[in-house]
Formats: structure tokens, C-alpha cells, sequence
């Protein structure tokens, strides 16, 4: 039993081809490849909008604003 | 690979394209030191992630359709003819894997991973020069999906179109970019731009009577060495826009050199000539314009660069260091001119050093090489002043702005473009900094306590 085409390398070379396991299933490979990447925009979107939302939540106040700005330091920005 | 001769040729361009990549990964260690050190301390760890993580999103869409799209294109498709085949660089091709080669693709695919890759550092290189410009202020959900637009997509087509042996720009246009001026820093720069509108300026930078202030770089060692790493880099991204050997000799007999993208003749040896006569260029220019700034100084020496890239095949390296010297003045006036003019805040001025250099680089190429082939087919326009100003509007405004301009406000309308206004206050990294607030209390009680109970 082998995933790949060939099971040594006795024969000839240049006639094996592509060397990764599960040769022709490739479209399986594309869609598997492209609902990964889509999948984490979304996730990756949700995970942003939600620590964005907390955080104003947490510190988006005029006074904890306020008490930013004025800490900030022009000799040690 | 059945006899020593070829066999030699194939690892030869395999090796030699593979070590290109290695040098243009220091491109994207350059662009994280530096835009890390030109973001104020409460940015840094936002703007470190928001550029590292255009290097997986733009590698995979690079694999899944970038790459098809430059073999695909070159006609437009519908400009010269239809969509090119090419079988070799689908998503679901062999030859887009581990292969022994010598199948339907005639070797190619012992060099395609390689090639790909030289190509893709290309695109992260495109949504790189973006990330710098819109730092401290853009949701990186949003960059992201303008990394994989700019990086997978546009930038491809107009290497496509006028970057490739082929493309219906050269052959019409007579459109001559060696080294990119136009097919990367152009668009890039005009991608750029076109984010930066609807994006706007960051919370400080002008004043309510639109006066605008500097945020200088708050690290400028990590800036310089940013900077020459890019430089470093950018060695690297000459020597992959060439084609390393091949038969340049028509009709009979056979000469074999070293050939620019565009299968015509150059050497190693004269391209890095120019590389570091524009280097020059740039940087004394940059040095007197911008009265020893070293930002601006540093910013200028890649300007020049790219001022030159698209004859630097060809020109004399006294050319080259003129051309940059002459370029980067008019770039520093108008990135400042922009910026007064249009309040437009470009965080490091990518959108002068890549996209305005750009477009005058190739512009300078039509002028400077008018007559000479631009392919080594004699039925392909020559290089000429219109084409190449044609070739510089499509780069830096059908394909960088427009898209840029157009995408950024769907997301802008969308609520996704611009981080809320109470972050840009508080620093995009509050989060990440009160957490690392809280543990640090923790060891410290646990030392106390440790302490306490000897």
C-alpha cells in the first residue's frame, strides 16, 4: 500500500512525476485550500471587531481618554 | 535531466532562483523593522502583526490564482486575444507541487516552485509598500484583504500585461520596466494613494486649521536598519527579474547571456552597476533635499533605485545615478505638496518613494531608451516616450489607484476600513499592553509572596 505513485525508486525516474501522496485528487486539495483561507478572514474579521468592541468598552470614556492624551510625554513619545 | 549538460542548466536556475528568495525575505524583515520603527510605542505590536501577516495571506492566494494570472493575462485577456492556457500554474496542476519533472510541462516543473516564489516575494513586496502608508489606523481585517488585491491580483496583471515576454504592453506599447519601476512600486504607490483617501489621516497629524504635523520615527535605528535591509534585499529582487542563461543569439548560432524579464540581453555585472550608481544617486540627492534628514536620506536611496529600475538593464551607470539624483527632489516636493494640498497622511511616504518615483522611472525609460527593441521579437514595438507614459498611467492609476481607491471605500461604507476613533486614542495595542500590565503584577505578587514567606 502506498498514498503515492510509486512504491521505491527502481524505476524510471523522469516517469514518476509528481512525488506528493494522493496524486489526482488536486480539485479536493484547491477547495480545501481556498475554504481555509476564507474561513479565516472571517474568523480572523470577528476576532478584530470583538477585542475593538471590549476595548472601547473598556477604555473608550472621555475621562480615560482625556487621562491618555494628557500622559503623554513630547520628550518621550 | 538525462545528461550532465542539462541536468547542470536546470539545477543551476533552480538554485539560482532559490537564492533570490532568501535574499528578498530581508525585503520584508526591512519592512517590519521599519515600519515598526516609524509607528508611535502604542502602535508597534498592531503594525508588526498587520505586516507579517500579509506574508501568509498574499503567499496563499499567490499560490491559488496569482500566479495563474500571470501566465493567463498577457493578451489582457480581450485587448490582443483570449485567455492564455497555462496548465502548469493552476491551483490544482501537478507541477504546482513536488515533481521529477520531464512530464507535459517539458521540465518546467522543476523550476516552477522557484520561480513562483521568486514572483510571490515580488507580491509581498506590493502590499508591503501599502502597509507602510496606512499604519496606526487601519483595521488589519481590512489591510488584509487589500494585502491579497494588491498582492495577488492587480500587481499580477500589469505584470501580466507589461512585465512578461509577451504582454499585450509590450507588444503595442513598446513598454520597457526591467526592474519595475512601474510594474511594482507604481501600482503600489497608486494602490496606495487610493487607500489613503477614503482612509483618511491619523488623529494629530494636521491641526483643525489643516496645518500638519510631523509623527516622527520613534525608533530610528530600527528605521535605518530596516532601511538597509530592504537595500539588502532589493540585490536580491534585481538578480530574480532576470533570466539567468538562455540563447539570445538569433537565427543561427548560439550566445548565451543573462536576459532581462523580457528575454532580451544583459549581464549581471551591468545591472549592478546601476543598482548602486542609483543608490548613489539617491541618497545625495535625498541628503541635500532634505537637509540630512536621515529618514528622508534613506527613503531617497531606495527612490533612486526605483527611479532607474526600468532601464537599469541598459542605461550607463552615470545615467542611472542622474536619473536618481534628479527624480528625488521632485518627490520630496510632492509628497509635501500632496500632503498640504490634499491633507493626505502617508505614514512613510511610500506612496513618493514607490508610486511617484515609479511612474517617472518608467517615464524616463521611454525618453532615455526611445528606438531600442523592447523585445527580442522585431515585431514588437520599440520603447518609446508615449508607450511608456501610456504604460506608467496604467500602472500607477488603472491598476493601483483606481482598485485601491475603489475597494477601500466598500469597506470604508462597509464600517471596516478605519479602527475606532477611541483605539487610534488609546493605541491599538491597549489590549495587548494591559494584559501584559496584569502579568507582570502577577509574577511580581508571586515574588513578593515568595519573599514574604522566607
Amino acid at each position: 500500500m502506498s498514498t503515492g505513485n510509486f512504491e521505491n525508486w527502481a524505476g524510471e525516474i523522469s516517469e514518476i512525476g509528481a512525488i506528493y501522496p494522493f496524486v489526482g485528487a488536486e480539485w479536493l486539495f484547491a477547495i480545501a485550500g481556498v475554504v481555509f483561507w476564507i474561513w479565516w478572514h472571517f474568523k480572523q474579521t470577528k476576532i478584530e471587531n470583538q477585542q475593538f468592541n471590549d476595548d472601547v468598552e473598556k477604555y473608550g470614556d472621555k475621562e480615560t481618554l482625556s487621562k491618555i492624551v494628557s500622559s503623554e510625554d513630547p520628550e518621550n513619545p | 535531466m538525462d545528461n550532465e549538460l542539462t541536468a547542470l542548466g536546470i539545477i543551476f536556475t533552480e538554485y539560482y532562483y532559490w537564492s533570490t528568495v532568501v535574499f528578498m525575505f530581508l525585503i520584508h524583515v526591512g519592512f517590519c523593522m521599519y515600519e515598526v520603527g516609524a509607528s508611535r510605542t502604542k502602535n508597534h505590536m498592531h503594525t508588526l502583526m498587520k505586516n507579517t501577516m500579509l506574508i501568509p495571506l498574499v503567499t496563499i492566494t499567490f499560490f491559488f490564482f496569482g500566479w495563474w494570472i500571470y501566465f493567463a493575462f498577457p493578451n489582457g485577456p480581450g485587448i490582443i486575444g483570449g485567455l492564455v492556457e497555462a496548465p502548469h500554474a493552476t491551483i490544482y496542476s501537478e507541477a504546482m507541487g513536488p515533481h521529477m519533472g520531464a512530464g507535459e510541462f517539458a521540465g518546467w516543473e522543476r523550476i516552477n516552485g522557484v520561480f513562483w516564489a521568486a514572483f510571490l516575494l515580488f507580491s509581498w513586496t506590493a502590499a508591503s509598500i501599502v502597509s507602510g502608508s496606512v499604519i496606526e489606523r487601519i483595521r488589519t481585517s481590512a489591510f488584509l484583504i487589500l494585502a491579497v488585491a494588491i498582492g495577488s491580483v492587480f500587481w499580477i496583471i500589469d505584470a501580466s500585461w507589461g512585465w512578461h515576454a509577451d504582454g499585450w504592453m509590450v507588444q503595442l506599447l513598446g513598454y520597457h520596466d526591467a526592474y519595475a519601476s512601474g510594474v511594482i512600486h507604481a501600482v503600489a504607490g497608486g494602490f496606495g494613494l487610493g487607500v489613503l483617501i477614503p482612509l483618511g489621516a491619523r488623529i494629530g497629524k494636521f491641526s483643525q486649521s489643516g496645518k500638519p504635523h510631523n509623527l516622527n520615527p520613534r525608533n530610528p535605528w530600527l528605521v535605518t536598519i530596516g532601511l538597509f535591509l530592504i537595500y539588502t534585499g532589493f540585490w536580491g529582487f534585481y538578480v530574480a527579474c532576470n533570466i539567468p542563461m538562455w540563447d539570445v543569439q538569433a537565427g543561427d548560432g548560439v550566445f548565451f547571456s543573462a536576459t532581462n524579464i523580457y528575454l532580451a540581453p544583459t549581464t549581471l555585472s551591468g545591472i549592478t552597476f546601476n543598482f548602486l550608481m542609483s543608490l548613489s544617486g539617491g541618497l545625495m540627492a535625498g541628503y541635500i533635499v532634505s537637509k540630512g534628514d536621515p529618514f528622508w536620506t534613506y527613503s531617497s536611496g531606495l527612490a533612486g533605485i526605483i527611479a532607474a529600475s526600468a532601464g537599469n538593464d541598459l542605461y550607463h551607470p552615470i545615467q542611472a545615478m542622474l536619473i536618481a539624483a534628479i527624480t528625488v527632489p521632485i518627490i520630496y516636493k510632492m509628497h509635501f505638496w500632496v500632503e498640504n494640498r490634499f491633507k493626505i497622511d502617508d505614514a512613510v511616504g511610500a506612496v513618493a518613494v514607490h508610486g511617484y518615483a515609479g511612474f517617472i522611472g518608467v517615464v524616463w525609460a521611454g525618453f532615455m531608451l526611445w528606438g531600442y527593441p523592447s523585445s527580442p521579437n522585431p515585431e514588437y514595438a520599440t520603447i518609446n516616450p508615449l508607450g511608456n507614459f501610456i504604460g506608467a498611467i496604467i500602472m500607477f492609476g488603472l491598476l493601483g489607484f483606481l482598485p485601491g481607491y475603489i475597494l477601500a471605500t466598500i469597506l470604508k461604507k462597509a464600517g471596516m476600513l478605519r479602527v475606532p476613533p477611541e483605539i487610534e486614542i488609546t493605541g491599538l495595542d491597549i489590549a495587548y499592553t494591559e494584559q501584559e500590565k496584569r502579568d507582570e503584577q502577577e509574577v511580581i505578587d508571586a515574588e513578593r509572596q515568595f519573599v514574604e514567606s522566607r
